[in-house]
């Protein structure tokens, strides 16, 4: 392309020449396998490190080498952190996808692609920026196997100097990235200097965008909600940990791993939390089973496929009253499903986990320093409800990087519930005479355990998943199996009221409520704002847990219409609501997306804007 | 043997030891084991709350309601006890797991379970109540029928049977061994070893089912086990505390070379006594062997089939704590703020 032609294609763009600052996304393409994570990682860390809001969602196939993977970058002066559904600049660095990476840009847009390729500009109304990838790495001794890797440096130079992001910061991001390892910092250092030097002596500028500094990161850390929720699992006391791995929740014990220094015996210096690598999910559930029903805090982590394994040691637990975590990172099912896509498709299925009657409790995490906070409390409840605990992130929160508050220190001691030792055991029979496992005492369902090894006579009791009565004695009686399933529902009501409370945003208009969950929190936050620019005002409730609780209820009667965002198929809290309040439910609409991405915030706009106008059509009609 | 008839180390009568009543068919030899059980619980001076019942599901799984009924018992779900016992067991070293399991419990629905526990060597006795047969739903076969062996209502059996002894030795068990409840001498003489032994310790017994498998061609039979077990050695234990006295107690009693003593980690010492077979279970291939003899033959042999120096147990070989990790103190369950303070420093 002649100099004239590269006038004429910027003046042709000359009025969206407007500086575009701090507020557009990125898309990276490449092959997985290839590093770019690394580079991409990078990235986003210089970003944040710049002080603006930014996030990273990695878009990847279940491959190990070679298939195509993108990742979406997005800054935002304003804070928000919800994927968009468009992306203004392409580096398209898999030639394999580039024709649709290129063909996806919207006018205006950017590509970033190596020279080498001799792609020809297939667009006139896009930038094009060819760069020297192969011919920057050649200036390098670099092993043969090593180069497609240090390659993706090439375009993080590139993209610095095109869009401003100072060298230094690249620096301490390449560092936090290699924990300060020299020698990797280095090398891919002088790549990505090599590669700015290059673009500052033959690229012209011709895009608008730019990233400026600003201090809205300060304070706070970038992290996924797996490493997030192993933490708050180190901090809640987990003795025991038991997977068979699974994407996309292996980083989570991965990370548990990584944490177990903070809990070593003082005095031996040995580990105090055992995990164990099982054989299936049967196996990890089995084993945890085993751990808290005899005394420890045991969790699992596992996705969709392993919580279908794990129904049958589910619905014991919960029959069985035995305490334990169960972490699913939720990605697309049924089956292997989209297993590297995220989704909230788990839902109703692990609600009622189990054959015959059971009602799990489900824990919601919207963010990672959800996902710590959750990690420590799902414990106490477990123990308060002698039962298991199930806790639903997903992909898009447990893999992806994001930005977060530092997670606060638990509030309240570690609480183990109704739980007697020998003394415990020994006063409680002095005031009443009598123990029996599953007699409720104290009328909330939830009756006083003892674990093995408990140095009393009378300590032990039978565990079983077959009808017992409430002495834990074996028995078919329909009488008695009609009290127990009374006393657990009285304990269902008791978790009712221990569950995280739900988040509510009320708009004083109370016309139009949306009612959400989990990672989609910033396309609804988004989303929201939207409307309210264009004059739709929305209360919001984030629901946080399962059972729901009267809160719900309650934000669901007080609007006239109310909308359930969700990233699932068929609109499974959807239907939850609607089994939780049979009456006056006709007013709550299912907006469910489920096609494996996160949420984004045009999906709720842009349906909520056309059913709130439809709607307004319709009420004019009558 | 305790030194006082009626009450043990413990203070405590036998009685002190039974469970609930059994409701199995009379005859099973299950109740059998269920009182050499309580029998030998009471001779060592077990302490019941220390001890964990295990099972899975099937007439076997539903025993450990007849005895220890002092003892935490968890009846969990079909051929998934071994997963359960991992986690009691790694959870609190200190407990002592007696897991009693079938042989559809085992080999055929656990036997995954089954192969991953030997190979972790999970310290406890696994007892498989070996009938051939599925009781609670009614006379199928169960992959230890005899090949070729005809049941009322399945007709015959073409499939050759699994041999869950061989599948422990395979799978670097460290203590295997086989017996019949008809022969409750041998069957108390090996509990005890297993309690003494260091990891998992399996106790494959014949343990005819006396309404479905129970004719005199079955190997699975009373008739069978009476007409045709051969002891591979009698087995006596010398108990810690006796062995001081061994000497005395060996001399004059049996010729040299008649006798292998196999000492167990708690200091307890397994006496082989010679029978008319030459057989040393401390010798892999010599005990793969013997089974595949067996198999070809029809035999039922009985005894210590297998033994090595245990290996390191999960717990030792996951360097954890020796404390059991159920009786951590709060302030060990959560570190410091400080440690999350730096923590979130070091991410910003």
């Amino acid at each position: 392309m002649s100099i004239a032609e590269i006038q004429q294609q910027t003046e042709f763009l000359a009025e969206e020449r407007e500086s575009q600052v701090n507020d557009f996304a990125f898309m990276v393409a490449t092959k997985n396998g290839s590093g770019s994570q690394t580079s991409n990682s990078v990235l986003v860390r210089s970003l944040f490190h710049m002080g603006i809001p930014v996030n990273g969602k990695n878009l990847f196939p279940s491959n190990i080498k070679g298939l195509p993977t993108w990742y979406t970058i997005r800054v935002s002066g304003e804070g928000y952190i919800a994927r968009r559904d468009t992306t203004e600049i392409a580096i398209a660095m898999n030639e394999l996808t580039a024709a649709e990476d290129i063909a996806d840009l919207p006018e205006g847009g950017v590509v970033i692609l190596p020279q080498e390729w001799k792609w020809g500009r297939t667009r006139d109304d896009i930038i094009w920026y060819e760069i020297p990838v192969k011919e920057t790495i050649r200036q390098f001794k670099i092993p043969s196997a090593r180069r497609e890797q240090v390659g993706n440096m090439v375009y993080v130079g590139v993209v610095s100097w095109l869009f401003e992001i100072p060298l230094e910061l690249v620096h301490k991001a390449l560092s936090d990235q290699f924990r300060g390892k020299a020698g990797p910092v280095n090398m891919n250092y002088q790549i990505i200097e090599t590669a700015w030097e290059w673009a500052r002596e033959n690229l012209v500028k011709q895009d608008p965008y730019r990233f400026a500094p600003l201090n809205l990161t300060e304070g706070k850390i970038l992290i996924t909600g797996n490493e997030a929720a192993a933490l708050g699992a180190t901090f809640g006391g987990v003795t025991f940990a038991s997977w068979y791995p699974i994407t996309p929740s292996t980083s989570l014990i991965d990370a548990l791993l990584g944490y177990r220094h903070l809990r070593k015996d003082p005095e031996s210096g040995k580990d105090t939390v055992a995990v164990i690598q099982a054989e299936d999910e049967i196996a990890a559930i089995g084993m945890v089973v085993g751990a808290g029903w005899a005394g420890a805090r045991a969790l699992t982590s596992t996705s969709g496929p392993g919580i279908s394994l794990m129904s049958e040691f589910a619905g014991l637990a919960y029959i069985a009253e035995i305490p334990v975590v169960i972490w699913d990172i939720t990605r697309m099912g049924p089956s292997t499903g989209l297993p590297t896509r995220t989704s909230q498709g788990d839902i109703l299925f692990t609600n009622f986990l189990g054959h015959g009657d059971s009602q799990q409790v489900v824990l919601l995490p919207r963010d990672p320093a959800e996902c710590f906070e959750f990690g420590w409390k799902s414990f106490d409840l477990a123990d308060s409800l002698q039962t298991p605990v199930f806790v639903l992130s997903d992909l898009d929160i447990g893999m992806n990087n994001w930005m977060s508050e530092p997670f606060e220190y638990p509030d309240r001691p570690i609480n183990r519930g109704k739980m007697l030792d020998k003394i415990g055991l020994e006063e409680f029979f002095a005031e009443n005479g009598e123990w029996y496992r599953y007699r409720d005492y104290d009328q909330d369902g939830i009756a006083w355990r003892t674990v093995p090894g408990t140095d009393h006579p009378r300590a032990a009791y039978f565990t079983r998943g077959t009808g017992h009565n409430d002495k834990g004695e074996y028995s078919e009686r329909s009488d008695d199996w009609v009290e127990n399933m009374e006393r657990l529902r009285r304990k269902f009501e008791t978790a009712r009221t221990l569950v995280p409370a739900p988040e509510i945003e009320t708009s004083p208009e109370l016309r139009i409520g949306i009612v959400s969950y989990g990672s989609n929190d910033p396309a609804v936050q988004e989303a929201r704002d939207r409307l309210r620019a264009d004059g739709i005002d929305t209360s919001y409730l984030r629901i946080r847990a399962l059972p729901l609780k009267p809160e719900v209820s309650a934000f669901i009667e007080q609007h006239e219409r109310i909308y359930v965002v969700e990233n699932n198929f068929d609109g499974q809290m959807t239907s939850l609501i609607r089994i939780d309040m049979p009456q006056d439910n006709s007013h709550v609409k299912s907006l469910a997306l489920g096609d494996g991405l996160p949420m984004t915030p045009g999906f709720v706009y842009e349906n909520i804007l056309s059913m709130e106008q439809g709607q307004d059509a319709q009420e004019r009609t009558y | 043997m305790p030194r006082n008839a009626r009450t043990n180390a413990l203070g405590l009568s036998r009685n002190d030891y039974r469970g609930g009543k059994s409701t199995l068919c009379p005859g099973c030899g299950h109740d059998s084991i269920s009182n050499q059980i309580i029998r030998i619980a009471w001779e060592l001076g077990l302490e019941q709350h220390n001890v964990i019942k295990m099972s899975g599901i099937g007439c076997s799984s539903k025993t450990p309601a007849y005895f220890l009924g002092r003892s935490h018992a968890f009846n969990a779900i079909h051929g998934r006890m071994p997963s359960v016992v991992t986690g009691a067991t790694t959870v609190n070293n200190e407990l002592v797991a007696m897991g009693v399991s079938g042989d559809g419990d085992t080999g055929s629905i656990g036997l995954g379970q089954y192969k991953h526990l030997l190979r972790r060597n999970v310290p406890m006795v696994y007892i498989i109540e070996n009938n051939g047969v599925y009781g609670l739903t009614k006379g199928q076969f169960s992959a230890t029928a005899d090949e070729g062996q005809f049941l009322k209502y399945y007709g015959d059996n073409d499939l050759p049977p699994i041999d869950l002894a061989l599948e422990a030795i395979v799978s670097n068990c460290t203590f295997v061994a086989r017996s019949f409840s008809g022969d409750p001498g041998q069957v108390q003489a090996l509990l005890k070893a297993s309690i003494a032994h260091k990891g998992t310790a399996v106790l494959d017994i014949v343990s005819p089912c006396v309404t479905f498998n129970n004719a005199p061609d079955s190997t699975k039979s009373y008739p069978y086990g009476r007409e045709h077990e051969i002891p591979l050695h009698d087995i006596d234990l010398l108990a810690p505390d006796f062995v001081e006295e061994r000497e005395e107690i060996l001399i004059g009693e049996y010729d040299e070379g008649q006798v292998i003593e196999v000492p167990m980690h708690d200091g307890t010492i397994v006496r082989l006594k010679k029978t008319d077979r030459d057989y040393d279970p401390r010798q892999r291939v010599q005990a793969i062997q013997l089974l595949e003899e067996a198999r070809m033959d029809n035999l039922l042999l009985t005894g210590l089939l297998y033994y090595e120096e245990p290996r390191m147990t999960l717990a030792e070989s996951e360097n954890l704590s020796e404390r059991p990790l159920t009786q951590l103190p709060n302030d060990m369950l959560r570190p410091p703020r400080e440690a999350l303070d730096q923590l979130m420093q070091s991410m910003m």
